[in-house]
């Protein structure tokens, strides 16, 4: 490795920007004439819009228009969709409600916009639309998944009856079946997966700038996937063509998922820009976030697991209910589906699998992705069915995890999914070294002494990433195709731009792409740019998500790199006038190998671009554009470890201990996989511990802001101890996996088995606050 | 409206703003001192802090008229030129940050926290005292230690004045 290249934790290059206030964020951009908006939004969960009396904001100062949601119905602007088909046991098609833009006729959520007020400040636009009268007709709503699937629930789209979008099942239910009547043992339980608010620290934004002259249009807008959102809003909610549509997705504020939709407001915007001819900014606040941004998980699931004699699993049969909420957001369908099931199999050795999913309608905001977006479910149900079936069993939970694990690969689970690498052992046994597994009973039994429950929680989670083989996704219902594209542009002068479909809202991109061309090409990453984020610049991607940026975007920038490496090399050769085959690349420097003849790079470059001196029939210029597909997704595994204490006088919980042992395949930048390891881990313990969107009855959200949600802070997290096992993934040639969601996926399992194994009683949902756990502990209901 | 004077990285700088203007929105608006962000509507988050006469102070709980006659201090005026404070660096090298958008509330709150401990600090009160700030990507592991390297640093600075 060089020092600049693969393996090496340099220090970030986009940090320098960030650290000194230059960053430039949606919010940070002004435009000459720019307005602002301000959404009315809707106070109930369910009702019916029976008129709207704009006349008096329109007369407030500043005020440049007052647009209601029939009005973008009678302008023909599509209705939001989810581009994910899932087709019911029963055959029928996924029933789908409409979702206008802006309500005209029925509210389904709290939050949900029914008009928008453009004014010429922000002050104007709000004042405004506190002036702007709704007529509703409270309808009753449906707050949660039990109260949706009640026999004589209220309805919420006449599209889908009893609020039910699809029962879908995957897996032979028969082998499963036939498992459980040979069982010697079953292990049954009922858990909840908590509804999360991805709360990325940027709130969303968006800037629409229509010209007329040209009949384009620009949008700034927080997004993971700026290419993706051009296509779905020109090619399905008729906003702008897609030729005369640029968008830009400038520095991101972190996004979790939430930010991969096309939302409600980046559409009104656009469209509202053309109807007043004037730049339009719309900047959430925080409560908007609560209300509006997709929110992530909310699962009740029931499982059954069944043993042989030896403890050896045979069987495993699921059912699983999950909330969409109100909508069916973009990518909400293949969350519980193919991103849930398919990973039951969790790192285990199961014969027969079988899983129901019915997804329901609920008058909440719309659930969709949010970071781990489906694995965390499956994650947390495998290792807490593990947990309780050691318990149940009177064996060590690693020990019959140990028992259990896959250890041939290739692998093919009962589910879809076809593991190609790991070494489950490996990362167990790192975990346990790590944390003293051994002298745990000791550790407790002090703790004891001393009034305090201490605990120790195992959970070994596996992901699939790299998202997705494309023919493979699209075979199981996605509308889209899940590869990636780079170009890459040597200069005349030798400096070179990566140009990426990705999009790095935190991840560190800039840095580690900049690394694999160092590591290829010999140059230093001063001299890479990574070009991002922009659709007049990049010409397609499918963006960051699903820990797919390295493994999917990174093979990308690998294989444009082998066609600039190859056009160079012959001219190289014939200025050397060598034999291409004797040409290598050293530090920068192609040199003729075995002699002390050579050319730097820029040299190369330069005559690519002059074109005075190049083999012919060659064409001039050293650029070269590369589209990847994968051939199988990535699957990230690890086991992660906890010990804690109770204080069994309040139910809080300390932590002793964290560990970490990930298996991500090879590392480019160390330092920035364990930062990604970090951050998802905090998101994995909030969920276990802290976090939780509450509704009540009525559909209100009580949890909607920072005071009432409870964000992990850093007095509520530990250091953590983090270590690497390798297996090199054998589908792309970097051997990378992606380890952007692995924290996320596994820490609540192992949060959760520890707290449950120090207070002794198993039945504890997420999150575990104080006030939960004091209950379960004085056997009092919370 | 209202004039309001004040100081601001050093300059003298003057602003005609509605009277219900807060300050993170003179800097931000009427300045384009866009390094100050607005992370939430509650004064939780911390994306906003600033030093106001020296203290860090969240720029989305005054208004913009109290400040008048105070110096105030943003994310765009702690470096030396080219020279990077102790705490910038720290969080670069460190790998203290990764969006970026909590980043120069932390760094803002953290130089403050350095200059009211002093030599004092640990990892218990860096976490304890960042309790006002919200990151949402770092899980604080690498906050935490680019706080506790600055503030070496930031001593050994101090003993050489």
């Amino acid at each position: 490795m060089g020092v600049e290249g693969i393996g090496a934790s340099v220090v970030r290059k986009e940090d320098r920007r960030f650290i000194t206030g230059k960053g430039r964020y949606v919010d940070d951009i002004k435009l000459m004439g720019m307005t602002f908006a301000q959404f009315v939004r809707s106070p109930h969960a369910h009702a019916r819009v029976k008129g709207i009396d704009t006349s008096a904001a329109m007369k407030m100062p500043g005020v440049i228009a007052v647009l209601t949601g029939q009005q973008i119905v009678d302008d023909k602007i599509g209705n939001l969709i989810c581009g994910w088909a899932i087709t019911s046991k029963d055959g029928s098609p996924m029933k789908m409600g409409a979702w206008p833009a802006m309500a005209p006729e029925t509210v389904r959520f709290v939050g949900q916009a029914v008009a928008v007020v453009i004014a010429e400040t922000k002050n104007q636009a709000r004042d405004a639309a506190e002036a702007v009268v709704v007529n509703y007709e409270e309808l009753p709503a449906v707050p949660d998944i039990r109260a949706a699937i009640k026999p004589g629930a209220p309805q919420l789209h006449p599209e889908a009856p009893g609020n039910v979008i699809f029962d879908w099942t995957l897996g032979d239910e028969a082998a499963v079946d036939a498992a459980f009547a040979k069982a010697a043992n079953v292990v049954t339980f009922e858990l909840a997966n908590n509804r999360l608010v991805p709360n990325a620290m940027e709130p969303r934004s968006a800037i629409a700038d229509y010209n007329e002259a040209e009949e384009h249009f620009t949008l700034y807008t927080t997004s993971q996937n700026p290419h993706v959102a051009r296509l779905v809003l020109s090619a399905f909610y008729n906003v702008a063509p897609e030729h005369k549509l640029r968008v830009i997705a400038p520095d991101v504020g972190g996004g979790f998922g939430s930010k991969i939709y096309i939302y409600p407001e980046e559409m009104v915007c656009l469209w509202a820009s053309k109807k007043t001819g004037r730049p339009i900014k719309w900047t959430g606040d925080r409560s908007e976030s609560f209300l509006t941004d997709m929110h992530g998980r909310d699962h009740i699931s029931k499982a059954e697991m069944a043993f042989d004699k030896d403890n050896k699993i045979l069987g495993l049969r699921v059912k699983t209910h999950a909330n969409f909420g109100a909508y069916m957001s973009l990518f909400s369908s293949a969350v519980p589906t193919y991103l849930y099931a398919t990973l039951l199999s969790g790192q285990y050795n199961i014969p027969a699998i079988h899983a129901e999913v019915i997804t329901v309608y609920t008058n909440t905001t719309p659930v969709d992705a949010y970071r781990g977006a489906g694995r965390p479910e499956a994650s947390y149900l495998v290792e807490r069915m593990m947990e309780t079936a050691a318990r149940q069993l009177k064996v060590d939970p690693a020990e019959l995890r140990k028992k259990n694990f896959i250890t041939q690969f290739p692998y093919q689970t009962p589910v879809i999914m076809a593991y190609d690498a790991g070494d489950f052992h490996a990362s167990i046994d790192a975990a346990m070294k790590a944390i003293d597994y051994a002298g745990f009973p000791a550790r407790k039994a002090k703790a004891k002494a001393e009034g305090k429950l201490r605990g120790i929680g195992v959970s070994c989670y596996i992901e699939a990433c790299g998202i997705a083989p494309s023919k493979a996704v699209g075979s199981l219902g996605a509308g889209v195709g899940l590869w990636e594209s780079a170009e890459i542009r040597v200069n005349p002068v030798g400096t070179i731009e990566v140009l990426t479909g990705s999009h790095s809202h935190g991840q560190g991109h800039e840095t580690t792409f900049a690394q694999l061309v160092s590591e290829r090409l010999g140059v230093p990453i001063s001299q890479v740019q990574i070009v991002h984020g922009d659709t007049d610049k990049v010409q397609f991607g499918m963006g960051t998500y699903g820990s797919r940026s390295l493994a999917v975007g990174g093979t990308a920038i690998v294989k444009a790199m082998e066609k600039v490496e190859s056009k160079a090399k012959k001219i190289a050769a014939h200025l050397l006038e060598a034999s291409e085959g004797d040409i290598v690349i050293e530090n920068g420097e192609f040199k003729v190998a075995g002699t002390d003849k050579s050319l730097a790079l820029p040299m190369v470059a330069l005559a690519a671009y002059t074109a005075h001196n190049l083999p012919e029939g060659m064409e001039p210029g050293l650029k070269e554009t590369a589209f990847y597909d994968p051939t199988n997704f990535t699957f990230p595994a690890g086991a992660y470890i906890c010990e804690l204490e109770v204080d069994p006088g309040t139910g809080k919980t300390t932590f002793v201990n964290f560990v970490a042992a990930d298996d991500f395949g090879r590392l480019i930048n160390p330092m920035i996989v364990e930062g990604q390891v970090h951050g998802g881990l905090a998101q994995g313990i909030g969920q276990a511990l802290l976090e939780g969107a509450v509704y009540d009855e009525n559909g209100q959200l009580v949890t909607a802001s920072f005071m009432d949600y409870t964000m992990p802070r850093a007095d509520d997290l530990p250091s953590f101890k983090l270590s690497h096992t390798t297996t090199l993934c054998p589908g792309n040639p970097l051997g990378v996996k992606g380890c952007g969601e692995a924290g996320a996926i596994g820490a609540s399992a192992a949060v959760i088995n520890a707290i449950t194994d120090a207070i002794g009683n198993n039945r504890l949902e997420m999150p575990a606050t104080p006030d939960r756990v004091w209950h379960v502990i004085n056997g009092k209901a919370a | 409206m209202s004039t309001v004077k004040l100081t601001v990285n050093g300059r003298a700088v003057s602003a005609d703003v509605e009277d219900r203007t807060l300050l993170v929105h003179l800097l931000r608006d009427h300045l384009n001192l866009t390094g100050t962000h607005v992370g939430c509507d509650t004064s939780q988050c911390g994306a906003c802090t600033v030093h106001l006469d020296g203290r860090a102070v969240k720029s989305c709980t005054m208004l913009a008229a109290q400040a008048a006659g105070s110096s105030v201090t943003t994310i765009e005026g702690i470096a030396k030129g080219d020279e990077l404070h102790p705490m910038q660096a720290a969080f670069r090298d460190n790998h203290g940050l990764q969006c970026g958008f909590c980043t120069p509330g932390m760094i803002m709150a953290s130089i403050d926290i350095v200059h009211r401990h002093g030599g004092k600090l640990d990892e218990t009160t860096v976490r304890h005292e960042l309790e006002g700030n919200i990151c949402r990507c770092t899980g604080y592991h690498n906050i935490v230690k680019a706080v506790l390297d600055a503030a070496g640093h930031m001593k050994v600075a101090q003993a050489a004045e």
